[in-house]
């Protein structure tokens, strides 16, 4: 049978290849230097541009990766459901306590292992506190905030009526214009 | 080899490697790169000990259930990936309170963790409430164009731009 992704691992391989996978991206991100609380704060600061940089290029190249393997017909796409409500909102909570700990899910567990205690006994418990929380105020904002303005799983492509392909290159053409400009201004 | 010991590698190309790995998970997961998730289970399971089996009665639960899966591998896979960038480039080192935060704020770890133990419960609840993070929608939902994504980003940034910056006026006065 041929499904969506003809390349998906048998069941019992997924897991040792999500563990590899996650070794690898936490080496990346201590490499790139967003495990660093300075230079997460030094990007919400506005004085040090490296992790709009790494998630731009990581945007850039994985997008245009993902629409040449979805023209081969290798990948399925995964967007989530949306709505004002719940990106806007919930973003803005997000971003507050982003500000505050000056790491995120990801690089708060790679800052664990460079050695970083406040992104564990700050980091890691205040989410897993934040965590526990929402799953016991989940029941009541689901009928009401998250449904506000509700525009689903909709993508770029949808909205503008036009070619998946074409949207992707004119994305890669603001994105490449955006991380030349950063670095012919030395950010 | 030794590229592989440096302290930094350029920002772009980290990220061109994460959007390689982000390929990697669409071919072989059909699954895109995430991390929030994986933190939600973790408390169901914390809480599945503590109160019991009717932890995952619980709507939320039922929707993300507080077991093991792939992404919960992978987030456990980063510590031990940044554990091992760090030791074989030297910049490993354990550190209670950051630099930067020390020079302005002064060395008490106390402030510092209250801080972060702040942040990090807003970071928890946000994500979940927007339905990921920096990862999730930052990341592997802006590359594949979704509208929720681009608006969840710009919320996380604008939000973070400002408690940064609130927080670092306040204590210069």
């Amino acid at each position: 049978m041929m499904g969506k992704t003809p390349f998906l691992l048998p069941e019992a391989a997924r897991k040792p290849f999500a563990l590899f996978l996650g070794i690898v991206f936490g080496f990346l991100l201590q490499k790139g230097g967003v495990t660093r609380y300075e230079v997460i704060i030094g990007q919400l600061l506005l004085l040090d541009f490296t992790v709009l940089k790494v998630m731009l290029s990581a945007v850039l190249a994985g997008m245009l990766g993902i629409q040449v393997l979805l023209q081969l017909k290798l990948v399925a796409l995964h967007p989530k459901h949306g709505s004002v409500g719940s990106s806007v909102i919930g973003g803005l909570i997000f971003g507050l306590g982003f500000g505050l700990l000056g790491y995120c899910p990801g690089t708060a567990a790679g800052a664990v292992g460079q050695g970083s205690l406040d992104a564990l006994f700050g980091g890691v418990f205040g989410m897993l506190l934040g965590t526990a929380f929402y799953s016991g105020i989940y029941p009541r904002i689901e009928t009401t905030v998250l449904r506000w303005g509700t525009f689903g799983d909709i993508t770029l492509p949808e909205v503008l009526h036009s070619a998946r392909w074409k949207v992707v290159i004119a994305v890669a053409a603001v994105i490449a214009s955006a991380l030349s400009a950063m670095s012919f201004l030395g950010l | 080899m030794e590229w592989l010991f440096l302290p930094r590698w350029p920002a772009v190309t980290v990220g061109i490697l994460i959007g390689f790995l982000e390929c990697l998970t669409f071919l072989l997961l059909d699954k895109p790169i995430g991390c929030s998730t994986a933190f939600a289970r973790t408390s169901g399971m914390i809480e599945k000990a503590l109160r019991g089996s009717a932890t995952a009665e619980k709507p939320y639960y039922r929707l993300f259930p507080p077991v093991i899966d792939w992404e919960w591998m992978f987030v456990f896979g980063i510590p031990l990936g940044a554990f091992i960038s760090a030791v074989s480039s030297g910049t490993f080192r354990i550190e209670w309170v950051p630099s930067l935060w020390a020079g302005i704020f002064g060395p008490g770890v106390s402030s510092r963790l209250i801080t972060a133990l702040a942040g990090g419960f807003l970071a928890g609840l946000g994500a979940r409430w927007a339905g990921g993070c920096t990862s999730g929608h930052g990341i592997s939902g802006s590359l594949q164009l979704a509208v929720s994504s681009w608006l969840a980003s710009a919320a996380f940034f604008a939000g973070g731009i400002l408690s940064a910056m609130l927080l670092f006026s306040l204590a210069r006065g």
